[in-house]
């Protein structure tokens, strides 16, 4: 008897503990991680409670004066980002930040909210995975784990700024009037974040007009000059361009890595959206024709290094360094700043910029607000000191020689010498990035550029290296895009 | 008066023993298995952040799975396959039969096997960025290729179709090879040392031996090392996924079927994915069906044909009689 008992008992404690495993698994797999964030979170809250009480005790008097921190608002900002950039500027110019914590995650404003960083790298769409996910629980979250602030970049702005989404909330709507408090803003960043309504959605501290930037060795070797006025006239169209592509090829040079870096000039200046709104047919751009073309006949002729294939690989990398017979890149001012810089291994002011054939935009995160907020006031503050403020925006651009999106601001920057760049020889890069922000067109955005430019590229690189024929990589195009896109139905070719 | 016992059962106790496993795939398995085949008939996507049905739409999703690519990408999927697992499997069975043989005196089996499976330790994703740079055209094998004075120019490999199923079937050799072997040298010495005694008396050569008593007598193994390497190739991803940046390039020649499911899933198209789902689910059962039926036959001479044959024949002997 003891023992039919004891082999009960041992049955039972198993079977508990084998659910209890089961239940514990399943809570944390469906209502999304709740459990634990929710823990985090009361702990969070304790702290900033803590905190806030600490501050009133202390200095009672700056709480009160505080402008934006209204008492009824959450304690926790959480901003959903895909790096520490926008963590710096905020950290940089946004006059309530008290300390950031070491690992990075949160940084404690004056009046006792934290705002915590939710980091998700951008490769392989993570980041977008992941917000997605937040956002469509946006709804059902906790206050304090509600995203009150995301960024996004401009390949996929379009997605969350739909009105149908209904993600971002409208500038008007956290009271920011676009048409006042970002006046001094470059027009086509207002474009970029609006919806079809012509409702702007959200802002961006940044433009990022491009470049050409140019080892100064190899002009001076080719042309016996690395003056930028005088590098900029031979550059300053593409038929202009590729007949110093010939002089360059002559001494063993190529005028640039790669077809891709070639893409956004046309990719920017194509006259109507990949996908019209409502639609669901793709319309390839002559313009993205023509840069198969022109990249066909260049990469043939040799103005390429044909050991580059497209961007953001090892080869491409090592095509800015010393080594290399790459004579210029095209790239904005965070390219300069984030990519050429690390890879270039010579000395510093080897590099020089100028105008680029074609003018072009290429990037730029933009801030918005997230529907469903519980600081809408600090969302507010947040968006008009990092992104409408004309010293803070000014700040930025001298800390991390970011070109900012005041117009102003870098018209005056353009003559100021303090702005000039030791990495390009002591050259103020703002002489040139201005009149080309002057210059954009942004083209027209759809929710699906980010497919199309990725894969249209990565289709029709077969096609430059003489694997497939033209018609080959259009087939492949199509498959591609309408396995990334299930509801394109078509793909227009133009005639 | 005490009643007589029937005797005691212990047999429910094995069965509350083996709930808790029930239970979890119930939970975990079943129940996703299930509404993967379910949401195969569904319109189920997402386009930006707004969520596209769950819809009704029948076979829709089958209808456009199969006026897609897929017999292109199964190709694809054989070909790596085969390419990996044909070098694998013979190397793998002779260092399996030069390991166990007695006669041979190998000095260091140990730590052979363990060289042999350490490939298998480092992570597909991390194996294919390594191969990728080290072939890459401007890479070391090319820069020593080149310093030895072999090549003249450089060799794109993953330039072409060839170099590119080569790398992929390379580095899943390289992983798996030693797996098998190890799968396989403990199969042949789970043979009695008599037989293969036995036979060297009576004068069998080494060769004769292979294939008529080891291959026979590991048949189980082998049949199991062949349904798990099919399996494990039908969901080849991570090697031509990584190596070609997720493209399958060049030409989407080494496009497999799994990476045709993730480039639907990134849409969280869970409709098409789950029609790929139940294709893949079909394709795997019947190839397991027919290596089980072609492995497990163990009649007189080895064959499940030749017992037939035999059958047959005795059955025409006693009609003329």
């Amino acid at each position: 008897m003891k023992k039919k008992i004891i082999s009960a008992l041992l049955v039972a404690s198993m079977c508990a503990g084998t659910f209890a495993g089961c239940g514990s698994k399943e809570a944390t797999e469906t209502p999304a991680a709740n459990e634990a964030t929710d823990d985090a979170a009361a702990t969070d809250d304790a702290a900033a409670t803590d905190d806030a009480a600490a501050t009133d005790d202390a200095a009672a008097g700056d709480v009160a004066a505080a402008p934006s921190a209204a008492d009824d608002e959450g304690k926790v900002i959480n901003i959903y980002s895909w790096n520490e950039e926008f963590r710096t500027r905020v950290e940089a110019v946004y006059p309530e930040v008290v300390e950031t914590s070491e690992d990075g995650t949160v940084t404690t404003l004056k009046d006792g909210c934290e705002i915590h960083w939710i980091i998700n790298p951008n490769q392989d769409g993570v980041y977008q995975q992941k917000l997605d996910e937040a956002l469509l629980n946006q709804a059902d979250a906790a206050a304090d784990d509600k995203i009150d602030l995301f960024l996004s970049e401009t390949d996929y702005v379009n997605k969350y700024t739909d009105a149908d989404a209904d993600v971002a909330i409208p500038l008007k709507d956290l009271g920011i009037d676009p048409d006042v408090d970002l006046a001094d803003q470059y027009s086509f960043t207002k474009t970029t974040a609006s919806d079809a309504n012509g409702v702007q959605r959200g802002s961006t501290w940044q433009c990022c007009p491009g470049l050409l930037v140019y080892r100064r060795d190899i002009a001076k070797d080719v042309w016996g000059t690395d003056d930028p006025e005088v590098i900029g006239a031979k550059v300053e169209s593409w038929d202009a361009m590729k007949a110093s592509a010939e002089e360059l090829k002559a001494k063993g040079y190529f005028a640039l890595a790669s077809y891709a870096d070639t893409f956004r000039l046309y990719g920017n200046s194509i006259s109507e959206s990949w996908v019209k709104p409502g639609e669901t047919t793709i319309n390839v751009d002559p313009q993205i024709m023509a840069w198969v073309n022109n990249s066909k006949e260049w990469l043939d002729a040799g103005y390429f290094d044909k050991n580059v294939k497209g961007q953001w690989n090892d080869d491409w990398n090592k095509s800015m360094g010393s080594a290399s017979k790459v004579f210029a890149f095209l790239l904005p001012a965070w390219g300069i700043d984030f990519v050429l810089n690390p890879n270039w291994d010579g000395e510093v002011g080897s590099w020089a910029v100028t105008n680029p054939p074609q003018s072009y935009n290429w990037g730029g995160s933009y801030v918005h607000g997230c529907t469903g907020t519980d600081n809408p006031g600090h969302v507010r503050d947040i968006i008009l000191a990092v992104t409408a403020d004309k010293d803070n925006l000014l700040k930025i651009s001298k800390d991390y020689s970011d070109f900012t999106n005041t117009r102003d601001g870098m018209i005056m920057a353009s003559t100021d010498d303090t702005f000039a760049s030791e990495f390009l020889g002591g050259q103020n890069p703002f002489t040139y990035f201005a009149p080309v922000a002057e210059g954009i067109k942004i083209a027209p955005l759809s929710a699906y550029d980010q497919g199309c430019v990725e894969l249209i590229q990565n289709a029709f690189s077969d096609y430059f290296q003489g694997l497939v024929d033209m018609d080959t990589a259009k087939k492949n195009f199509e498959t591609a895009i309408k396995e990334r896109y299930p509801e394109i139905t078509e793909v227009k070719w133009p005639e | 008066m005490r009643k007589k016992r029937k005797g005691i059962s212990y047999s429910k106790w094995g069965y509350f023993f083996i709930l808790p496993f029930f239970v979890c795939y119930f939970i975990f398995s079943l129940i996703p298995l299930v509404d993967t085949i379910r949401y195969s008939f569904y319109e189920y996507y997402r386009s930006g952040v707004k969520i596209i049905g769950p819809n009704f739409v029948g076979l829709k999703n089958y209808v456009s799975l199969f006026q897609s690519d897929l017999f292109k990408y199964t190709a694809n999927t054989l070909i790596l396959w085969i390419i990996g697992f044909v070098p694998q499997i013979v190397i793998a069975l002779l260092l399996a039969v030069w390991f166990t043989d007695i006669r041979m005196k190998i000095h260091g089996k140990q730590a052979f096997k363990v060289i042999m499976y350490l490939p298998n330790l480092i992570m597909a994703s991390a194996f294919a960025m390594l191969f990728f740079t080290l072939f890459s055209s401007s890479g070391p094998i090319n820069s020593i290729l080149m310093s030895t004075g072999i090549i003249k120019e450089k060799i794109d490999f993953m330039n072409s179709v060839f170099g590119t199923r080569a790398l992929i079937g390379l580095m899943n050799f390289l992983m798996w090879f030693g797996n098998t072997a190890i799968m396989l040298m403990a199969a042949i010495m789970g043979i009695s040392p008599d037989i293969f005694e036995a036979s060297e008396i009576d004068g069998c050569t080494k060769i004769k031996r292979f294939f008529h008593i080891t291959l026979p007598l590991i048949r189980p193994i082998l049949a199991y090392t062949l349904i798990t390497a099919i399996i494990g190739g039908l969901q080849m991803f991570d090697v031509p996924q990584i190596l070609t940046n997720g493209q399958g390039t060049p030409d989407r020649t080494s496009f497999t079927l799994i990476m045709f499911l993730n480039s639907h899933l990134r849409s969280k198209n869970y409709g098409m994915a789950g029609s790929l789902s139940v294709y893949l689910f079909v394709i795997s059962g019947i190839l397991c069906y027919f290596v089980y039926r072609m492995s497990n036959d163990n009649d007189p001479d080895g064959s499940k044909a030749e017992a037939k044959r035999l059958a047959k024949e005795e059955k025409k002997r006693r009609r003329k009689a």
